[in-house]
C-alpha cells in the first residue's frame, strides 16, 4: 500500500458494535471494522438490509459509541473525548444527510440551513443567513427560502437537507441512503448535487445506498456483509 | 441589525407555536390558575385589611390600664377567669402617668400616647336619660388614637371648658342637636351641665350611644380623679407589632397591658384561619398548575422525540436541549402569569360592581396591588421552570440515534 498523500479524515480499526450488552439477546452487529477515508474521497457504503451500515454511519458519525477498537476523526481519537467534546465535534465537522430529510417542521428551509451555525455559535447572524441562502440557491431552492418543509417535494427537502449538512463546511458527510425514499430522476439530482459540492470542498464523502447505479458512480465502494466488511474497492474495477 | 434570539429561547418559542393547541391548553391552565390565585389573594388582603381598619377604627392600638391585682388574685383562688368581675365602683389612676406616657412614647414603634380618664355615668335631658361613658381626653392628642375628626357629622372634635362631643345615637336617643345643652350624672353624685359642641358617627351604634367626650380636667373632677388619668392609649406605626409593644411595655412597668391583637383575639384567629384556607387554596392551585404544565410538555417531549434527535446530531447538547424545555415551562408560567393578571384584574372589576355593602358601596375596590402582580410573574415563572424539569431531562436524556431512526 502506497503512504496516502493526504490525511486520512477517518480511521476506524478493529471497530466493533454489540448491542445489549451483557444480556442473554447481546448482539454484535459489527465485528472489527478496519476503514479509512480520505480528505476528497467520495465512497459508497453498501450491502444488504441488517449489515450494519446505518449502525456504522451512525458510529463514525459520533451518534453511537463503538463497543471496541478505534475511530479516529482528523486525527483526534474519539474514545478520549468527553461527551460534550464529541457533540461540538459532530457538530462542527460532520455533515448528516438521512433517508428521511429529517427537517425542522417548525423551521423555514433558511432556519433549518441556518441551524448548524446557531447551534455552533449561539445564534444566527448576518453572515450565517447569507450562507444559507448561497447554499440554497446552489442547490436550487432560493425561491423557497421562507417556506416550511411541508409545502415543499420529496426532492426540494432532501435538497435543503443537503444544503443544511453543507452550512458549517464540514471535512466529513455521511448520507444515509439520501435518495432511498425518491424516484430515480430525483436521486440522480441529489446524488449529483452531493458529488458536486464533493468536489468543490473536497470534503470526504461516505454514502450508504442500495442503487447499484448511484454506487458505480462513486469513487470507491465498500460492501459490508454481516458486519464485516467483504469487499472494498475502487468503482470503477 | 436584525434581532436574532439565542438558539434554546428561538427554538423552544418555535416549538410553543407549533404545539398550538396543546400551548393554548396549558397557557389557558396556567392563566386561570394564576387568576384564581391573584383574584383570590387581592380580595382577602383587601376585605382582611378593612375588617382590621374597621376593628382599629374606634380602638386603640395598645392601651395601658392600673395594675389589677384584686383580678388577679381572683384568677389565682378561683382558678378560672369567668369568676373575675370588675370592680366598676372605685376607678384607680396608673401611679404616675406622666413618666408612663414618656416612657411609652419613648419605645420605639410607638407612635402617639394620650391619656384618657373614663368612668360611667348618666347623660340625662328632660324625663330621658341614658347610661354613657365619659371619656376625658386632650382631643388634640386623641385624635392620633382615634381619628375622630374622620367621623364627625356636626361640629368639630374639640372640647374645652363644658363643651362636650357626643355620639349620633346618643343625640338621636336624646333629641340634642349642636349647641344644646345636656346633663350628666355620676354615681358619685356629682353632675355637669354640658354643651354639643359636636356630634360624631364612628361606625358603631354602641359606641355611638356611649360615648360623652369632654375636657380631661372636667372628668377628672366628676370622677373623683383629680390629676389621674384611668388609662393611656397608645398607637403603633406597625399595627401587627402591636403585641410585642404591648409586652415590653407590661415588662418595663408591671401594669396591666393589653393590645388590639389580645382584645380582638378571635377576630384575629378568624383572619389567620381565612389566611390558612387561602395558603392551602393556592397550594393546590400552583400543584395542579404544576401538573398540568409538566404532562403536556412530557407529551410535547415525546413527540418532539425526532426533532430533538435531529438537534443533537446537528450539534446541540444535552444541556441546550434541557434549556428548550425549562424555556418553554418559563415562557408558560410567565404569559400565564400576565393573562391570568388581566383576568384576575377584570374578575375584581365584575365582582366589585356585583357585590355591595348595604349602603350600596362596593364589598371591595376594584384594583389590583402591582406588588400581586409581580409575586405572580415570579411564581408562575419559577413553577413553570420547576415543572418543565422533569420533562426537560427527559429530552435531554433522550438518545439521538434511537429519535432518528424511530
Ligand atoms: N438499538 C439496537 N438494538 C439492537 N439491535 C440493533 C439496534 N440497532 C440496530 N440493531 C441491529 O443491528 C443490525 C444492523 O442494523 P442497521 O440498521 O445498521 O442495518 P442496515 O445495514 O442499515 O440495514 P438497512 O439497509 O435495512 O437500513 C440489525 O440486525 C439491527 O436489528
Ligand atoms: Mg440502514
Amino acid at each position: 500500500m502506497s503512504t496516502p498523500v493526504i490525511a486520512p479524515v477517518i480511521e476506524l480499526a478493529g471497530l466493533t458494535k454489540a448491542y445489549n450488552l451483557g444480556t442473554p439477546v447481546e448482539t454484535e452487529v459489527l465485528h472489527g471494522i478496519d476503514l479509512s477515508l480520505a480528505e476528497g474521497e467520495f465512497a459508497a457504503l453498501i450491502g444488504p438490509s441488517g449489515s450494519g451500515k446505518s449502525t456504522l454511519l451512525n458510529i463514525i458519525g459520533l451518534l453511537e459509541r463503538p463497543t471496541g477498537g478505534r475511530l479516529s476523526i482528523g486525527g483526534r481519537d474519539t474514545a478520549s473525548l468527553s461527551e460534550a467534546e464529541i457533540t461540538q465535534l459532530r457538530g462542527r465537522s460532520i455533515g448528516f444527510v438521512f433517508q428521511f430529510h429529517h427537517l425542522l417542521p417548525a423551521f423555514t428551509a433558511l432556519e433549518n440551513v441556518m441551524m448548524p451555525t446557531i447551534i455552533a455559535r449561539g445564534r444566527a447572524d448576518d453572515e450565517a443567513e447569507a450562507t444559507a441562502l448561497e447554499l440554497l440557491d446552489a442547490v436550487g431552492l432560493k425561491a423557497h427560502a421562507l417556506k416550511k418543509p411541508a409545502a415543499l417535494s420529496g426532492g426540494q427537502q432532501q435538497r435543503v437537507a443537503i444544503a443544511r449538512a453543507l452550512a458549517l463546511r464540514p471535512r466529513l458527510i455521511l448520507a444515509d441512503e439520501p435518495t432511498g425514499n425518491l424516484d430515480t430522476h430525483t436521486a440522480d439530482d441529489i446524488f449529483a448535487l452531493l458529488r458536486e459540492f464533493n468536489r468543490q470542498s473536497n470534503c470526504a464523502c461516505l454514502i450508504v445506498t442500495h442503487d447499484p447505479r448511484l454506487a458505480a458512480r462513486c469513487d470507491r465502494i465498500v460492501r459490508l456483509v454481516d458486519g464485516h466488511i467483504a469487499d472494498d474497492s475502487p468503482a470503477s474495477a | 441589525m436584525k434581532f436574532r434570539l439565542p438558539f434554546a429561547p428561538l427554538v423552544a418559542l418555535r416549538f410553543l407555536r407549533e404545539g398550538r393547541m396543546q400551548t393554548l391548553l396549558i397557557l389557558a391552565g396556567t392563566t386561570g390558575g394564576v387568576a384564581v390565585i391573584v383574584f383570590l389573594t387581592q380580595l382577602i388582603t383587601q376585605l382582611q385589611a378593612q375588617i382590621v381598619d374597621r376593628v382599629l377604627g374606634s380602638q386603640a392600638h395598645v392601651v395601658i390600664r392600673p395594675a389589677e391585682e384584686v383580678n388577679r388574685r381572683a384568677i389565682d383562688d378561683a382558678g378560672f377567669a369567668s369568676i373575675i368581675e370588675p370592680r366598676a365602683q372605685r376607678l384607680r389612676s396608673i401611679d404616675q402617668w406622666e413618666n408612663i406616657a414618656r416612657l411609652a412614647a419613648d419605645m420605639p414603634g410607638v407612635t402617639a400616647v394620650s391619656p384618657v380618664v373614663t368612668g360611667p355615668a348618666f347623660a340625662v335631658r328632660g324625663q330621658a336619660s341614658k347610661s354613657v361613658a365619659l371619656m376625658g381626653v386632650d382631643a388634640e392628642r386623641y385624635r392620633r388614637i382615634v381619628r375622630m375628626e374622620e367621623y364627625m357629622v356636626a361640629g368639630r372634635f374639640a372640647v374645652d371648658g363644658t363643651r362636650a362631643v357626643i355620639g349620633s345615637e346618643l343625640a338621636k336617643d336624646l333629641g340634642i342637636r349642636m349647641d344644646d345643652k345636656l346633663r350628666v350624672a355620676l354615681p358619685n353624685g356629682r353632675d355637669e351641665l354640658l354643651q354639643v359642641g359636636g356630634i360624631f358617627d364612628i361606625g358603631n351604634k354602641d359606641l355611638n350611644r356611649r360615648w360623652i367626650f369632654v375636657t380631661l380636667p372636667l372628668a377628672q373632677s366628676l370622677l373623683d380623679l383629680p390629676g389621674g388619668v384611668s388609662n393611656l392609649d397608645l398607637t403603633v406605626a406597625d399595627i401587627f407589632e402591636a403585641q410585642p409593644v404591648a409586652d415590653r411595655l407590661r415588662g418595663a412597668t408591671s401594669l396591666t397591658v393589653e393590645s388590639w391583637m389580645q382584645t380582638n383575639a378571635q377576630l384575629l384567629a378568624a383572619l389567620r384561619n381565612q389566611s390558612v384556607s387561602n395558603n392551602l387554596i393556592r397550594s393546590f392551585v400552583v400543584i395542579i398548575v404544576a401538573l398540568g404544565i409538566a404532562s403536556v410538555l412530557v407529551v410535547s417531549v415525546v413527540q418532539k422525540q425526532k426533532e430533538i434527535g435531529i438537534l443533537r446530531a446537528m450539534g446541540a447538547s444535552r444541556s441546550m436541549i434541557l434549556q428548550v424545555f425549562l424555556i418553554q415551562g418559563a415562557v408558560v408560567g410567565a404569559v400565564g402569569s400576565v393573562l391570568g393578571s388581566a383576568l384576575a384584574f377584570t374578575l375584581l372589576n365584575v365582582f366589585s360592581a356585583i357585590y355591595r355593602n348595604a349602603d350600596g358601596q362596593p364589598l371591595f375596590a376594584a384594583e389590583l396591588e402591582p406588588r400581586f402582580i409581580v409575586m405572580a410573574a415570579v411564581v408562575a415563572t419559577f413553577v413553570g421552570l420547576l415543572s418543565a424539569l422533569i420533562p426537560a431531562r427527559r429530552a435531554a436524556r433522550m438518545d439521538p440515534v434511537q429519535a432518528i431512526r424511530s
